[in-house]
């Protein structure tokens, strides 16, 4: 080799180094990135997965469950955020629980990374941004951008076909890593089999008697800005629905769980114990095929020409203009609902009530904004854990 | 770690010696560089970043 050739190979070889380490620290510090939940007054605990599944002890899906208890008893509400990080609103509305919310009846219990092991990848090729951050009065908090799916890092390889456990229904490939297609998970099963299984050991053992999954979707989509819900809750889900749609300045719709459509955490949790299941979507373009640049600022502000090019063209599910869907005004819909829920459920079991302050609702949140909620971990010693 | 992931990695393991070896025998900066850009993926598979 001359050492001309040779020269040529070092500087090639450097630069692939420098390319492979400015990528290699990307996707490593986007893996490990802290994100702080200041505990607020209410949380009166917090737990993690493994103590209703022993087997999840030190894995990415061991996340934290914080419960706030009232000082009356009254009706067990399950938060679920982060089934799909890549929804960021109900991961968000996770936080505005944890760090804000007090209850006075009944019990409140939150999760924020249903699924934490998706929180931790983006979608492969996709290009997604490797966080995002909210802007509040003291500077600003950073989190995981996250997937829909199971870091293959942690769950691999994938079957050519995924039997759903245990209907046995075709589902696909993919969503083996999919938590809200695994319900209601099985002990000796994949991560996310078994992350759904100790959600569901927890649903039970802590006699969870509404449990609230939170997502988003694409506009593309035909549920959406909708309560999809088990049969056990329809008639309280419709009065939540009439009752936002009438009072609160948004429109949200009621679907009913398909009894054959199986994996899914409005089917499943509802077939499987004594929770009333519902899951609300809130719109989020970011997720649209048509949409432009996968950027940071279209994740916040749901603005997206391209996307609303396809609304004039009849191709969407609910209506977008230049204002977008703000993140603020996608997290307010979930805080209402979910405060609907409490409210409608108290109508129908006065006796055992689910009573809450300290959380926002719709015109609120867009008011204020989601930074107003998240409180800064540098004056909360001793009171700051980890996502 | 399944069996299967470890047959994975043995697989990544050998084809980025291949293509360091080519990337050792090439005599064209063109190729350099092609070896070198399709090595970083293998590479960034072996140390599981992702």
């Amino acid at each position: 080799m001359t050492g001309r050739l040779l020269a040529q190979k070092i500087v090639i070889v450097g630069l692939g180094v420098a390319l492979l380490a400015t990528s290699g620290a990307s996707f490593y510090s986007s893996r490990r990135l802290k994100e702080p939940v200041v505990l607020g007054p209410g949380v009166t605990s917090v737990k993690t997965l493994a103590t209703y599944f022993d087997p999840l002890r030190g894995t990415a899906n061991d996340c934290n469950i914080y419960f706030l208890e009232g000082k009356e008893p009254g009706a067990t509400m399950l938060v679920l955020g982060g089934s799909h990080p890549e929804e960021p609103a109900g991961r968000l509305v996770a936080w505005i629980l944890a760090e804000n919310a007090v209850v006075q009846k009944g019990r409140l219990i939150v999760v924020a990374s249903t699924n934490r092991s998706a929180t931790t990848v983006t979608r492969l090729g996709g290009a997604y941004p490797p966080d995002f951050s909210i802007d509040t009065a003291w500077g600003s908090r950073t989190f995981r951008m996250g997937d829909r799916w199971t870091n293959p890092l942690d769950q691999w390889p994938d079957p050519e076909v995924y039997f759903h456990y245990p209907s046995g229904q075709q589902l696909a490939y993919v969503d083996i890593r999919n938590v809200n297609r695994a319900w209601p998970g099985r002990p000796n099963g994949t991560l996310t089999e078994q992350t759904a299984y100790a959600f569901m050991e927890l649903i039970k053992r802590e006699k969870v008697d509404i449990a609230i999954d939170l997502h988003e979707a694409e506009l593309q989509y035909p549920v959406i800005s909708t309560i999809v819900t088990h049969q056990r809750g329809q008639d309280m889900a419709t009065m939540v629905s009439m009752t936002l749609t009438d009072m609160e300045g948004f429109k949200i719709g009621t679907e009913f769980s398909p009894r054959t459509l199986h994996g899914l955490s409005h089917r499943e949790i509802g077939d499987h114990s004594q929770a009333v299941s519902l899951l609300f979507e809130a719109p989020e373009p970011f997720l649209d095929a048509t949409r432009g640049i996968t950027s940071r600022e279209q994740l916040l502000t749901g603005k997206d020409e391209f996307v609303v090019k396809a609304g004039q063209h009849g191709l969407l599910f609910e209506k977008i203009d230049e204002k977008g869907w703000p993140i603020n005004v996608r997290v307010g819909r979930h805080t209402s609902t979910l405060l609907q829920v409490a409210e409608t459920w108290g109508e129908d079991h006065p006796d055992k009530r689910l009573v809450m302050t300290g959380v926002p609702r719709y015109k609120e949140v867009i008011e204020k904004g989601v930074g107003h909620y998240l409180h800064d971990p540098a004056k909360a010693a001793g009171r700051v854990v980890f996502e | 770690m399944t069996v299967v992931t470890v047959l994975y990695y043995v697989l990544v393991a050998f084809i980025s010696v291949i293509l360091a070896v080519n990337l050792l025998r090439s005599r064209k900066w063109e190729r350099d560089v092609l070896y070198v850009l399709v090595l970083i993926p293998f590479l960034l598979r072996l140390l599981r970043l992702k």
